[in-house]
């Protein structure tokens, strides 16, 4: 749940978005207004922020807040 | 072909002495410095400690966090300075007349504060940690992309990157494009935002900079005996040009009338300027050449007047050698005195400025000149804002690279 709540400020800082707005469905493009550029600072910001690092083809599949989520508890 | 009149219809100003056309040109008018202690961030350990900061200005009130945190300052000054001159003019930009519109900004340096910032990221934390909107911000020509995305312009997005010449530049660029036909109507002007330590350490390796650490307010003084260099200002200065049958027909306010444009090369040095004033001579004479006018047509002149040693001694000397007999007359002085000097916006606020003098007909004062430095011998309209007949009014810039712009308004005569 940690993971998920600080994710969720990640998203909601970055993108300029309401938190009640980043739901796991939604998709960082097509729900919270992000473009392609947006989506590599927010895949930096989660590096930095959970210490991890996340390979480009592993970044490209990272569509939804749900994607995020699992790909974060999956390697952290 | 016969060149089209083009006027002034809108102004915006982001200045050191206010944010707003009105708050600043109450504060010109009344002598009032903008200049003080660096508190952009820690400059304590500076050798000059002193700017002209934008200090009523909060990027909330004009942007969405996302948007700010992807600006520049530089950008959201010509952003803001931009919808004001908007505003101001009540024209309304729509698909039909989009293509008709330009958006031509000058700027000397552009984003060298994000470059600091991510050069340190780059050395202490790797390549994988620069951000994929830094090029997007750090590149000069982003405050007349900027402009152009906020408001929907579609006509001619250039930037001018003149050094200190830049906004200037802008401006008669503009002035050419309408009048030639490539639109109808253009956001013109200069903006600059370099508060960082990067830029004082390097003016100040070049002995540009006023040391006049405890007396900010008296640290600008154009023209003056004990003038040691200038002040580094922030800010944005946008008007909006219009050729003059498109303003007619929609029944807009005209501030003043673009009347010359002139631009010459120094072929000299890196950063001084010649001796004899030759590019500065040549440009104002290209101007006015351009105006067709001659040296008793012009009452104000808008100097470049930074307050270095070498460029306010060299500008008289140019002004007289142009005006001869005429320059006794003149009325000239420098509002950097007031608003520092703003690098490539200087000549998009002075442009302004230069507007609203002849608006109101009005000379803004030269502050701080207490004792005239050797051959500096113009009335400089010292200490006072002067009420006086302006019937066009000359705006000089001069830039490193040996660049130099100089530009005419006069009043508006049906």
């Amino acid at each position: 749940m940690a993971v998920e709540e600080k994710l969720i400020d990640i998203i909601a800082d970055q993108l300029s978005v309401d938190k009640a707005k980043v739901v796991p469905g939604a998709s960082f493009i097509d729900d919270l207004g992000a473009d392609s550029l947006d989506l590599v600072e927010l895949i930096m910001a989660m590096e930095e922020a959970f210490d991890i690092e996340i390979a480009d083809e592993v970044a490209e599949k990272i569509v939804t807040v749900q994607d995020a989520i699992d790909h974060i508890n999956k390697i952290s | 072909m016969v060149k089209r009149r083009v006027v002034v219809t809108g102004i915006g100003l982001v200045s050191p002495v206010g944010t707003g056309v009105e708050r600043s040109w109450e504060a010109l008018c009344a002598g009032r410095s903008g200049i003080g202690h660096i508190t952009r961030y820690d400059a304590s350990g500076q050798a000059v400690r002193i700017a002209a900061e934008v200090k009523d200005y909060n990027s909330d009130e004009h942007f969405e966090p996302k948007q700010a945190r992807h600006l520049e300052l530089f950008v959201q000054y010509a952003v803001v300075a931009a919808r004001e001159a908007l505003k101001d003019s009540g024209f309304q930009i729509t698909p039909e007349n989009a293509p008709r519109v330009g958006s031509i900004i000058g700027c000397g340096m552009g984003g060298l504060p994000v470059i600091e910032k991510y050069v340190q990221v780059l050395h202490t934390k790797g390549e994988r940690r620069i951000t994929p909107f830094f090029i997007p911000m750090a590149i000069p020509n982003m405050g007349a992309g900027q402009v152009s995305i906020f408001l929907g312009t579609k006509g001619p997005n250039l930037s001018l990157t003149t050094a200190c010449a830049a906004g200037t530049h802008a401006v008669g660029e503009a002035f050419r494009a309408i009048s030639t036909g490539d639109c109808d109507l253009a956001f013109t002007g200069g903006s600059e935002g370099v508060i960082c330590p990067m830029a004082f350490a390097g003016f100040h390796a070049m002995k540009a900079l006023s040391t006049r650490n405890d007396e900010p307010e008296k640290a600008s003084r154009p023209f003056d005996r004990d003038r040691d260099g200038f002040i580094i200002g922030e800010g944005g200065g946008v008007l909006l040009l219009e050729e003059l049958e498109h303003a007619k027909a929609r029944g807009a306010k005209i501030y003043a009338e673009m009347a010359g444009y002139g631009m010459s090369g120094d072929a000299y040095h890196i950063a001084a300027p010649p001796e004899d004033g030759g590019g500065a001579i040549l440009c104002m004479g290209n101007a006015l050449a351009d105006a067709g006018m001659g040296p008793g047509d012009i009452d104000y002149i808008n100097a470049h007047g930074t307050s270095t040693p070498l460029n306010d001694e060299i500008e008289t000397r140019a002004i007289k050698k142009v005006f001869g007999e005429q320059a006794a007359r003149l009325a000239v002085s420098s509002t950097k005195s007031m608003t520092g000097h703003l690098l490539g916006g200087a000549g998009g606020i002075e442009a302004v400025i230069t507007a609203l003098a002849l608006k109101h007909q009005m000379a803004p004062p030269t502050i701080n000149l207490e004792q005239p430095g050797p051959e500096c011998d113009l009335d400089y309209v010292p200490g006072q804002a002067r009420a006086m007949e302006i019937r066009a009014a000359m705006s000089n810039s001069f830039g490193f690279g040996g660049t130099n712009a100089v530009m005419i308004m006069k009043r508006y005569e049906p």
